[in-house]
């Protein structure tokens, strides 16, 4: 009954009027930005990072985090109608939601989408609430070597789920851990790496590197390749709701692609994306006539899209229990709660119950809000889809930039943004995905603080990561996550999974 | 040797390049002023430039691996890199720059219209008048949202005074 006790606590919370406002404006925004192909959930919440300020952290948290799942709502709105994807985690939603569409049953495809998505999140949130409180427990029992090996799991994890080259992937993550190390050494007062700078001393903000990687250099790739003609139907969209046949139809899918997406989602590197791929695949292997699949199948909505929005909840299990992010957003989550002055970890949820579980009741808020406002939105979302690229890149441009400034109040950080835009988009044209860099960014200070204490507490014998059995079991799953990933039958098959479509 | 596979290549060279940065920088070069290094302490007491020294080999290492593979044919992968589009890439990280560097002096109604100009010419088909309207549209826009509602300190207007010394130092 604790749980029903914790979950009155929450409601309580996201319930307040000025909660239900921050929650409606995140969920709309993340829409809008689901919706529009060319700005994701990373640049959006890092821009808005500054304008959270004034508000209270619970506000400004249960905002960001409506922000993440608003946008998987739209990613699917754009792939139904236009066959392009708002985000990566709705490019399967693609295959068979645009075809749905060429029929003519686009209003049911959207439907069928929203409602898979509402089922999944509550399930998800059920979960968080559920799992949430024992694992912070154990965290709690965790030394600094344990947090250590943890941090290394779940960098390692991270690459071996998320797609592209292992290796690129890692050689980020490291770069990630070093340009995380800018700015002033706790243990020792120095400045590393500042170059006598005084804007660098407090290190770059997680929100400049994220805005210059995601947000400028996507613009500058955005506009090298030609519009292309979309074919966008404008026409009025009728029969939302699904009949019997469809639910029946979609509700064991549905199930499956809320199970599917919820455990993917809690894995590190998993989230939404892998969640989607999936579920999609596993809809296809177990339907009676595959071939379906591809022109139209009302099941290849319904999982995938299940699936994304369910791993786009979970994955807050690691952020708030352990306070490791799980994926770039999270990372920027992070960030945010330091802004805020809350230290993630296993003790938010002690400490700060009216956040751990306002934030969790905002998410089923949320996940309300996103069916009953979105489904009769659609027209006005349809419309922005045809306002051409050219008036809108500078409209982000902009938002962008005077987010960047905000953070801080410096110029300087305007500057080294333009700086992280043009790394980013040279690491895009040599096949590395930026990704993995902002997760290592936010673990950099964390891991070399946790790698100094355990070692400071062993005197030095680094035996001390190896005897723990806490710390020993998560090197050692890491270890074995590693050698499968590369052997090669399973290696030319996560190509193939990544490639399904 | 042929490098076959160029995109891995040179990704491996510029991580190289970015290691030995980090690593020379933390370790320091004897003898070199402007490279003292940070103490690297003992693995008990671990020094601030224990931690980004080691990172900092790794990523060279692991650029070498990268590198190595640029030398490995890779079937239906060229691998060949795509060539830059030096057009958009100028525009938009100027515009970016110049708004940073005149934001505080110029205020950002004036900074705004800037960007938004610039970094359309960098767009394949820029037409002057609509991108005007734009601008002021956005500028006015943002300082109702920014400004007057979230009440984020940006300076909207030119700082005079900055605008003076400026004038002052070029005299």
């Amino acid at each position: 009954m604790e749980l029903l006790n914790n979950l009155a606590i929450g409601f309580g919370v996201a319930l307040h009027w000025q909660n239900i406002m921050y929650c409606f404006v995140g969920v709309l925004l993340g829409t809008l930005i689901g919706v529009l192909p060319g700005i994701g959930p990373i640049a959006t919440i890092s821009m808005l990072l500054p304008a959270t300020f004034v508000l209270p952290p619970v506000s400004a948290l249960i905002m960001l985090a409506g922000i993440y799942y608003g946008a998987q709502y739209g990613g699917s709105t754009t792939a139904i109608l236009v066959n392009l994807p708002g985000e990566v985690s709705s490019v399967v939603t693609c295959l068979d939601g645009y075809q749905m569409a060429r029929k003519g049953q686009a209003g049911k495809a959207l439907g069928v989408a929203a409602l898979g998505s509402f089922f999944a999140g509550s399930v998800a949130t059920l979960l968080i609430a559920g799992f949430a409180p024992p694992l912070a427990e154990l965290a709690l029992k965790f030394g600094p070597s344990d947090y250590f090996s943890l941090m290394v799991l779940g960098l390692v994890a991270a690459v071996v789920l998320a797609h592209g080259s292992i290796i690129k992937a890692i050689a980020m993550i490291i770069l990630g851990l070093l340009a995380g190390l800018i700015g002033t050494d706790v243990n020792s007062g120095v400045a590393r790496y500042s170059f006598g700078l005084p804007e660098l001393i407090d290190g770059i903000g997680i929100g400049t590197v994220a805005m210059g990687m995601f947000g400028f250099s996507e613009i500058i790739r955005n506009l090298e390749t030609s519009a292309g003609d979309r074919e966008v139907f404008t026409k009025r969209i009728e029969g939302l709701l699904p009949n019997w046949k469809d639910i029946k139809q979609c509700a064991l899918p549905t199930i499956r692609g809320t199970a599917l997406g919820s455990m993917l989602g809690i894995l590190p590197g998993g989230g939404p994306v892998l969640g989607a791929f999936s579920a999609y695949t596993l809809e296809k292997k177990l339907s009676k006539d595959p071939s379906r699949f591809g022109k139209g199948a009302i099941e290849g909505v319904a999982a995938p899209e299940s699936a994304n929005n369910a791993a786009a909840q979970t994955s807050f299990i690691p952020l708030l229990t352990l306070g490791i992010p799980s994926n770039p957003v999270m990372a920027l989550m992070i960030g945010a709660m330091i802004i805020h002055g809350i230290q993630p970890g296993p003790q938010i949820m002690t400490a700060k119950p009216e956040l751990f579980w306002g934030m969790i009741a905002s998410m089923w808020v949320g996940n309300f809000l996103l069916v009953v406002l979105n489904l009769p939105l659609i027209g006005m979302w349809v419309k922005l889809l045809t306002v051409k690229y050219d008036y809108l890149f500078p409209a982000i441009l902009i938002f962008c930039c005077i987010g960047v400034y905000s953070i801080s109040n410096m110029w300087m950080d305007v500057i080294l943004a333009a700086l992280f835009g043009f790394i980013g988009y040279v690491f895009i044209k040599l096949d590395v995905e930026p990704a993995p860099l902002l997760l290592g960014y936010v673990l950099g200070p964390m891991m070399e603080e946790n790698l100094r204490r355990a070692l400071l507490l062993s005197r030095g014998d680094p035996a001390v990561f190896v005897t723990r059995p806490i710390s020993a079991t998560l090197l050692v799953i890491s270890l074995v996550l590693i050698v499968i990933v590369a052997a090669p039958a399973v290696k030319k098959r996560r190509e193939e999974a990544f490639q399904e479509g | 040797m042929k490098i076959s596979h160029p995109k891995n290549f040179w990704g491996g060279v510029l991580f190289i390049v970015l290691g030995a940065t980090f690593a020379v920088i933390a370790r320091g070069i004897p003898h070199v002023d402007f490279l003292p290094g940070y103490a690297m302490g003992t693995p008990a007491r671990m020094g601030p430039g224990f931690f980004p020294f080691y990172l900092g080999m790794l990523l060279l290492v692991l650029g070498v691996i990268i590198a190595a593979g640029g030398f490995k044919v890779h079937e239906g992968d060229p691998g060949t890199v795509e060539p830059f589009h030096w057009k958009p890439i100028f525009w938009v990280l100027a515009s970016i720059v110049m708004f940073g560097l005149l934001l505080k002096i110029i205020g950002m109604l004036a900074a705004g219209i800037l960007l938004v100009i610039g970094a359309s010419l960098g767009s394949r088909d820029f037409r002057l008048r609509p991108v005007i309207i734009l601008a002021i549209c956005l500028v006015i826009f943002c300082a109702l949202v920014f400004v007057v509602g979230l009440k984020l300190p940006i300076p909207l207007c030119p700082d005079v005074e900055a605008l003076q010394q400026f004038r002052m130092c070029r005299a």
